[in-house]
């Protein structure tokens, strides 16, 4: 028997992992009940602790009920799963407990909460970063280490040099998942050779761009899994402190890594002589306090700092010189969780998934005019169209596919003509949209795309930190001129202006807010000019969103 | 004879939280954003006397603290109502019509984003994306997150507020 408040050895992670799955096989059913923060919010507690008392009640031992994190399709929430029936349950509210508690009992599954497992959305995904998320439960460490947790870890601090370690990442051709999508391998390299007597690794958790939150359900769903990588990154680059930035506005993903921090520490997964090896790591969470701009390195190297998130030039880069001058290596929550999978099963397994430019899966979320929203994960390259009418159901209410948007802020939107695109970093380029961290916002023919323009723009205008010119004074009246096109002011010399303004920001800001802000109206006055010159000579809004009269009235109170 | 814990009035209790998230890290002025953090979970907003008591604790200038307290969107300087309603302006919940919510509130309220009706009891706040897109639009009232909000729905909850 392990104690889990004592150091673990290397041995000791099988060992504990046997435990674990041995008292796991004393139940013949585990009700999984999804509690990440979608089916939280729709009371899913309640389902929980239902059917936990109702499995009391009527003293079923082989029976046990566990709290997991997000199986992917949120628009069905609560989810409930019962491997051992091999059913899925969707919608589930507290009343439905009895129901379900006695569907185990007399062997066939509650036919109405039945969500149907056979459909695109669960065969079509390929699960890497997400293989975890639904199955543990992210408040308990055993249960990561039951299915192989920290061995990874184990294995690098005893088998692997630093080098080999940089080498494998290198190999597996794995890029950050941040966005801009800079190999990792090159990054780890880079931060390993510089000198310092201290070196830094910083996860990058201020999942800001409006439409994302696969990383806070990556940290809702497997804490560990990211730790795991941090501390294989800090290895391999020679840090021995770490720290994770954290949007403010997660509050459950903050408990869970505080929680996930305090286990790996007690038994030195975590902290001083890790896995009774010479290597100390430390990670510290630090809140970020709602400022967009902190997603950028050095913004939010700054704020770490205690400062306000301003980016600066660089180089020099953080690799060079970040936290408090000293050599850092920051990368996001998902490029962390990649880690560990391919140190398992080596880099050329991960560079046969996706393609040749782009490795691996990308996380997406789901989200806007589709029917199934929620989050997925596909191998890099799938064509936009699977992911949109396979997997995400198509849109609802029989409504056209009309822009799917990538990128946030900082991308642009993609039209129907391209739905056949592959999905990676290349060709998203190509088509003037990003990667970038992984939102994906569909949009049907109710969508004014000149308005879709401003609503960036106007993010991109209170977002920037007013540091450099270009992006502070440029975004202001790149908005002004959009909100008079939607409002039926605008002439056809503000269009040009407007093209001028965007070309001007994009080469002359510091940072990629500013850089990349004229993006979503770029591309929308590449794919959508009919749309903008309608406003513009017709005053008609074709999506029939912008309404003429109503706004004139109101310039004129 | 047994010793009393010395009674602390709410102000004390406070400042002892403050004081507390300081000393756990170390009074180094990279504290500042955590202490801040603390400071507006403990009153509700960010005061004048509270701003410089972390400033002189901290060594740092008074500006500076400014500076970090205007510049981050999670802080306040003004006092927040008895209820809060933070809607999401995301952009999954701009194409499901949240503006449409915002209209309505802040023409029932007569209450713009930032504000708290006069009476104190509704404070109208903004969000950039709460992270719960797949239920857009959504909103936080006061602790709970609601999802696949409507104008009408939400004027309830509002209303609902008032009237307890």
């Amino acid at each position: 028997m392990i104690h889990m408040n004592q150091a673990l050895t290397p041995d000791d992670l099988p060992r504990v992992a046997e435990a674990e799955n041995t008292a796991a096989q004393a139940f013949e059913h585990t009700i999984r009940v999804c509690v990440a923060a979608g089916c939280l919010s729709q009371h899913s507690d309640q389902v929980k602790q239902g059917l936990e008392q109702h499995i009391k009640e009527r003293g079923l031992t082989h029976c046990r009920v566990k709290g997991v994190g997000c199986m992917g399709l949120c628009s069905a929430g609560p989810l409930v799963s019962v491997h051992s029936q091999e059913a899925l349950y969707q919608a589930v509210k507290l009343e439905d407990a009895p129901a379900i508690v006695e569907s185990i009992s007399g062997g066939t599954p509650a036919e109405r909460l039945i969500c149907p497992t056979n459909r695109p959305f669960f065969t079509q995904q390929t699960k890497i970063v997400l293989a975890n998320s639904g199955e543990i439960d992210p408040e308990r460490l055993e249960d990561y280490i039951a299915v192989g947790g920290y061995r990874q870890l184990a294995h690098v601090l005893n088998e692997l040099t630093p080098a080999q370690v940089i080498d494998n990442i290198t190999r597996s051709g794995l890029r950050g998942r941040g966005g801009a999508g800079y190999p990792t391998g090159l990054k780890w390299g880079t931060v390993a050779k510089a000198s310092g007597p201290q070196k830094f690794v910083i996860c990058n958790a201020d999942e800001g761009d409006p439409g994302a939150f696969m990383d806070r359900s990556v940290l809702e769903s497997d804490p560990h899994r990211v730790l795991e990588g941090m501390a294989i990154a800090a290895y391999a680059v020679g840090a021995s402190e770490g720290y994770i930035y954290i949007r403010a506005e997660y509050p459950l993903a903050i408990q869970r890594l505080k929680t996930a921090i305090r286990q790996a520490e007690r038994v030195q997964l975590l902290g001083n002589s890790i896995l009774g090896t010479s290597f100390n790591l430390h990670i510290h969470l630090r809140l970020g306090a709602g400022a967009f701009v902190c997603g950028e390195e050095t913004a939010l190297i700054a704020s770490i700092e205690g400062k306000r998130g301003q980016p600066r030039p660089r180089p020099p880069f953080p690799a060079a010189s970040g936290l408090w001058n000293a050599p850092t290596l920051i990368n996001n929550v998902e490029t962390y969780a990649n880690i560990a999978p391919i140190i398992a099963n080596g880099p050329e397994w991960f560079a046969s998934i996706g393609t040749e430019q782009s490795r691996g899966t990308k996380v997406f979320a789901l989200a806007g005019k589709i029917a199934n929203t929620g989050q997925i994960e596909v191998p890099m390259g799938t064509p936009l169209r699977t992911i949109i009418h396979e997997i995400g159901g198509g849109i609802p209410e029989g409504h056209r596919f009309k822009a799917a948007q990538t990128g946030g802020p900082s991308g642009g939107c993609i039209p129907a003509e391209y739905l056949d695109t592959p999905v990676d970093y290349e060709s998203l380029t190509a088509l003037g949209s990003i990667m970038g961290s992984g939102g994906m916002i569909v949009m049907d023919e109710y969508s004014c795309m000149v308005d879709v323009a401003r609503f960036f723009m106007e993010f991109c205008m209170s977002e920037s930190c007013g540091k450099c010119v270009p992006c502070r004074v440029g975004t202001a009246e790149m908005y002004e001129l959009l909100s008079r096109i939607v409002q039926g002011r605008a002439r056809m010399e503000d269009m040009a202006l407007l093209q001028e303004l965007c070309e001007m920001v994009k080469y002359t800001s510091l940072c990629g807010l500013g850089q990349a802000a004229p993006n979503p109206v770029l591309s929308t006055i590449n794919y959508f000019k009919d749309e903008y010159l309608a406003h513009i000579n017709d005053h008609i809004c074709p999506a029939g969103q912008c309404q003429f009269e109503a706004v004139a009235q109101e310039v004129q109170l | 004879m047994k010793q009393s814990a010395p009674v602390l009035t709410a102000d004390e209790k406070r400042r002892r939280m403050v004081t507390a998230t300081m000393r756990k890290n170390g009074y180094m002025p990279d504290a500042l954003i955590e202490t801040l953090h603390t400071v507006q979970s403990a009153y509700g907003y960010l005061d004048d006397p509270s701003l410089r008591f972390v400033a002189n604790e901290l060594h740092i200038p008074p500006s500076l603290v400014y500076g970090v307290a205007t510049f981050y969107h999670a802080f306040t300087l003004k006092p927040e109502g008895k209820h809060r309603c933070i809607l999401c302006q995301g952009t999954a919940c701009y194409i499901k019509g949240s503006q449409g919510i915002l209209n309505a509130i802040t023409r029932a309220y007569h209450i713009a984003p930032g504000e708290t009706t006069e009476d104190g009891e509704i404070s109208l706040l903004t969000a950039r994306c709460l992270g719960a897109c797949s239920m857009a639009p959504t909103a936080i009232m006061d602790e709970d997150v609601v999802g696949n909000l409507t104008p009408e729905h939400a004027l309830a909850v509002l209303e609902g507020w008032t009237k307890s």
